[in-house]
């Protein structure tokens, strides 16, 4: 297990931009985060603000495209991530770093089962392991993410499973190496509410077990209230707030923050939220406020 | 069909529903694959008061999109069924007036939109297609209409790809309204957009219902979005209805497992919907507070509802 003292994950200034044909499109604009060991930190915001290609980035996934444009510095777990070679970074992926999708059954492999995915996962970590021992290894996790009969479902194709069930193969395979760091990418988004929620709860239970840091992208404000220990909200591809989730739930701070708050329908009534039609008002806002929020402009913590 | 008092979110006024649009008895629909059949829709019966928004609620594979489908015609009901709509029988093969006389809004804008016609085209295609106000007159008619939900008309010659998420679910609630429909369905209409976005469109689907005196069959499976739009909530499991219920009524005392499963499970942010999403998970509720007095007038309800109130038919 890691030391308390070294950052999982920190990214300091990060920028983004994708060349075109018309110029350079500004995507991230200086994003700073960090994730401490064993902490489970939430990225909300809205799609095109650009939490997704920030997991991509830690994976080392968009560095290979050649029109995009990234600057900034990423550690992970205090190593220079944006210095790496290619071919070192890759060695951390689906070991020391792993990331489970928005969509479990599009992310598994249609055609080779469930065991002989995990098999390759198992892999990754130790290139010699044995049928055997990778099935072994598989059946003990998926027991943790209380599929019941796991050999049926290490022979089962996706396509045979139910969606909860992807779902949670996909949990299990993510964490089959005891990553440092999971990235979870909206996790149950494709799932609906009732599975999506047992979902969530395992998988809460499953990193606290394994002490694995969580960086949870979402847009979801309620899943990340329940799961996050800290949250950071991007707009537009700038951190706008950032805090301890309960603070930010009970005093949100950006004038964006307060909106997506505001704009969630109440399970105790209340109406539909009046939610004005002009969203530029909130970066407008963002930039007049800038020097009051020391916190949402990327403060880097001690470590 | 006497009038009912529809219970509304409190800062709306309550207004006085009128007589039935939809009747649906004894709908049952089988999928047949090889030897294997699914009872995907068991015997659903409810009505539909003209100009309520009734919810159908469920989890997945519970059935609520299939008796949309039947209820527009896409899908024919297992024989025994019957739809009767403003007092007539549908056929199983639709006439024309029947299928203009009820719209359907799906999930997501990008596949239902033709990618390669632009929006005005699309609109413009439901006015020729039902015979809407004469030729000359159907352009203005398409910009008004998308300056109804919220769009400018410069927009008309633009593909879906060049619109945002929540424009482009705004031109496909415009296309429903071209037919001059009464009924819409909207299957899960805001389930793909983001929560800033589903809120603007919530609030100009409710706006189009006052306006346009329309009825809403709303399928999905979100409680929280249906709290606050919905003046009744039909909640299927397997198939079959479970409870059917005035809002209201149901959030206060939410009877069945299934129904308390679905509230349970919803994502919360405020300290109060937490304690309401614990007791509902508790099974019960605790004693001595408003909830408990708002209980006890529920009980007079069922009284004045009972005409209206659907049976679960076996």
């Amino acid at each position: 297990m890691m030391s308390g003292e070294t950052t999982t994950l920190d990214i300091r200034n990060l920028n983004l931009g994708f060349r075109g044909y018309t110029g350079t499109t500004e995507v991230l604009h200086g994003v700073s985060l960090n994730v401490a060991p064993e902490e489970k930190v939430a990225l909300v915001g809205e799609s095109g603000s650009g939490k997704t290609v920030i997991a991509r980035i830690v994976l080392g996934l968009l560095q290979s495209l050649p029109t995009s444009i990234i600057t900034g510095e990423i550690r992970f777990e205090g190593q220079d991530l944006s210095r790496m070679p290619p071919a070192d970074w890759r060695r951390f992926r689906g070991t020391r770093m792993s990331m489970i999708f928005q969509d479990p059954t599009s992310s598994l492999n249609p055609v080779y089962t469930i065991g002989v995915q995990f098999h390759e996962v198992h892999k990754r970590d130790d290139a010699g392991v044995s049928t055997a021992e990778s099935k072994d290894r598989a059946a003990a996790i998926l027991r943790e993410v209380s599929i019941e009969d796991p050999d049926r479902v290490l022979d089962s194709y996706p396509f045979q499973l139910s969606g909860g069930m992807n779902q949670r193969v996909m949990i299990a395979m993510a964490l089959a190496n005891e990553p440092a760091l999971l990235i979870a990418d909206e996790p149950g988004t494709a799932l609906d509410v009732t599975v999506q929620d047992q979902t969530l709860r395992l998988m809460h239970r499953l990193v606290n077990d394994h002490r694995t840091s969580v960086l949870f992208i979402s847009h979801n404000l309620g899943v990340v209230r329940e799961f996050a220990d800290r949250v950071y909200v991007i707009y537009k591809g700038r951190i706008v707030e950032d805090g301890p989730t309960a603070a930010v739930f009970r005093e949100p701070r950006h004038p964006y923050t307060r909106a997506l708050m505001a704009a969630a329908p109440r399970i105790t009534g209340g109406g539909i939220p009046d939610i004005a039609d002009d969203q530029e008002a909130f970066l407008a806002d963002h930039e007049s406020h800038a020097g009051e929020l020391p916190a949402g402009t990327g403060a880097v913590r001690d470590g | 069909m006497r009038a009912m008092q529809a219970s509304c979110p409190p800062e709306q006024v309550p207004f006085v529903m009128g007589d039935l649009l939809l009747q649906l008895r004894n709908l049952s629909k089988t999928f047949r694959l090889g030897v294997h059949s699914v009872r995907a829709v068991d015997g659903v019966s409810v009505d539909v008061i003209r100009g309520e928004c009734l919810a159908i609620v469920g989890e997945s594979g519970s059935g609520k999109s299939t008796v949309a489908n039947m209820i527009l015609g896409i899908l024919p009901p297992d024989p025994g069924g019957e739809i009767r709509f403003k007092d007539e029988v549908l056929p199983v093969r639709r006439k024309h007036g029947h299928r203009r006389a009820m719209q359907l809004v799906q999930q997501n804008p990008l596949s239902s939109l033709n990618p390669k016609r632009s929006i005005g085209a699309s609109i413009r295609l439901a006015l020729d297609a039902h015979r809407i106000g004469p030729r000359s007159e159907r352009p203005a008619r398409v910009r008004a209409l998308l300056e109804e939900v919220g769009l400018s008309a410069e927009l008309a010659p633009r593909p879906p790809s060049a619109l945002s998420g929540g424009q482009r679910q705004r031109v496909a609630i415009a296309r429903a309204l071209a037919c001059e429909s009464e009924l819409v369905v909207l299957d899960e209409p805001t389930s793909a957009l983001d929560v800033l976005v589903q809120a603007r469109v919530l609030a100009l689907l409710s706006d189009l219902r006052a306006r346009r005196n329309l009825t809403y069959a709303f399928i999905t499976h979100d409680l929280s979005v249906v709290r606050n739009i919905a003046d009744r909530i039909m909640v299927m499991e397997k198939g079959r209805i479970v409870e059917t219920e005035e809002t209201g009524s149901l959030f206060r005392n939410p009877r069945h497992i299934c129904t308390r499963r679905l509230i349970g499970a919803v994502p919360v942010i405020e300290p109060e919907e937490i304690e309401f999403r614990e007791r509902v998970r508790a099974g019960w509720w605790s004693e001595g507070d408003e909830i408990e007095t708002e209980r006890k007038q529920s009980h007079v309800e069922p009284t004045q509802q009972e005409p209206v109130r659907n049976k679960m038919s076996d």
